[in-house]
C-alpha cells in the first residue's frame, strides 16, 4: 500500500463527521453509502463528500458490487499519526540526554 | 496520579546531579537552551511568544509557536507548544533532590485536557484523541 500523506490524515480525521464515519467502519466492517447515512446524521451526498476526503487519505477503500459500493477502513493509514506520537517520547529523552551532557560543561 | 489528564500526556523525568540554580538556566537562558533543546527565541516572560526551530521536514516547516504562561524561577516553567495545528503546554517542575534535581517534562494537551482548549477547540482534537485510542484498540 502506497504512504498515507500526513497532511491528508491529519485533515480528513479533523472533522468529527468524517471521524465518526472512520470510526463506525473501523467497528462494523464493510458498508455502503446508504449504511453510513443512516448513522452520520447527515445527507447521502454529505456522507459521499467525506468519504471522498477519506478516500484521498487512504483511510478507507472501496469495492464496486453490481450497483453497490462498499467501503471500509483502513487503519494502516493511521501509522503517519502514531509515529508522530511516538516520535515526540523519543524526542524528548533524546533532548534530556543533551541537557545533561551540557550540564556537565557548564561552570558549577 | 493525581491529574486526571495524566494518561494523555507525556512524562519525561530524571535526577540530574546539578542544583537547580543551573539546570534553570540549562532552561531559561536561550543560548543556553539552543545547545540542548532547539534554537530560539525564548524570554523568560510570562506572555512572551517565540519559537522553536527545529530542521524542515516533509509537510511541515519545522517552526514551534510557544507563548509562556507560568515563570517560577527555580521551580516551574510553562509554555504552550504548537506545532502541526496541535496546541500542546509543555511544563518543566523542578524539585530538589538527593544530590541534585529531579526535573519533569510533561507534554499535555493530546487529549480532552483543560489546557488543550484554544486551537484544538478549532480542530477538533481532543475528541479526535480519544477516537484514535478506541479505534487502535478496536483493531486488537
Amino acid at each position: 500500500m502506497a504512504t498515507s500523506n500526513p497532511n491528508y490524515v491529519f485533515r480528513a480525521l479533523a472533522d468529527p463527521t468524517r471521524r465518526a464515519i472512520f470510526q463506525q467502519l473501523s467497528r462494523h466492517g464493510e458498508q455502503t453509502v446508504h449504511g453510513l447515512t443512516r448513522h452520520a446524521g447527515v445527507s447521502q451526498p454529505a456522507v459521499s463528500k467525506h468519504l471522498t476526503v477519506l478516500k484521498r487519505a487512504k483511510l478507507v477503500r472501496h469495492r464496486r458490487d453490481g450497483r453497490e459500493t462498499h467501503y471500509r477502513a483502513q487503519p494502516e493509514a493511521l501509522a503517519p499519526m502514531v509515529d508522530w506520537l511516538n516520535l515526540y517520547g523519543a524526542f524528548w529523552r533524546e533532548r534530556f540526554d543533551r541537557l545533561e551532557d551540557l550540564l556537565g560543561r557548564m561552570d558549577p | 496520579m493525581s491529574n486526571p489528564d495524566a494518561s494523555r500526556a507525556l512524562v519525561v523525568e530524571r535526577v540530574f546531579p546539578h542544583p537547580p540554580q543551573k539546570l534553570w538556566r540549562a532552561l531559561t537562558e536561550s543560548p543556553l537552551l539552543a545547545q540542548w533543546l532547539l534554537h530560539n527565541d525564548f524570554e523568560p516572560a510570562i506572555g512572551r511568544k517565540f519559537q522553536f526551530r527545529r530542521e524542515p521536514m516533509p509537510h511541515w516547516n519545522g517552526i514551534i509557536d510557544c507563548e509562556v504562561s507560568v515563570v517560577e524561577p527555580l521551580k516551574e516553567l510553562a509554555y504552550s507548544w504548537t506545532a502541526l495545528g496541535l496546541e500542546t503546554v509543555v511544563r518543566w517542575t523542578l524539585t530538589p533532590a538527593d544530590g541534585g534535581t529531579h526535573l519533569r517534562m510533561e507534554q499535555s494537551g493530546f487529549g480532552p485536557g483543560r489546557e488543550a482548549n484554544y486551537n484544538g477547540a478549532n480542530y477538533g482534537w481532543q475528541s479526535f484523541f480519544n477516537a484514535l485510542e478506541r479505534t487502535l484498540a478496536d483493531l486488537d
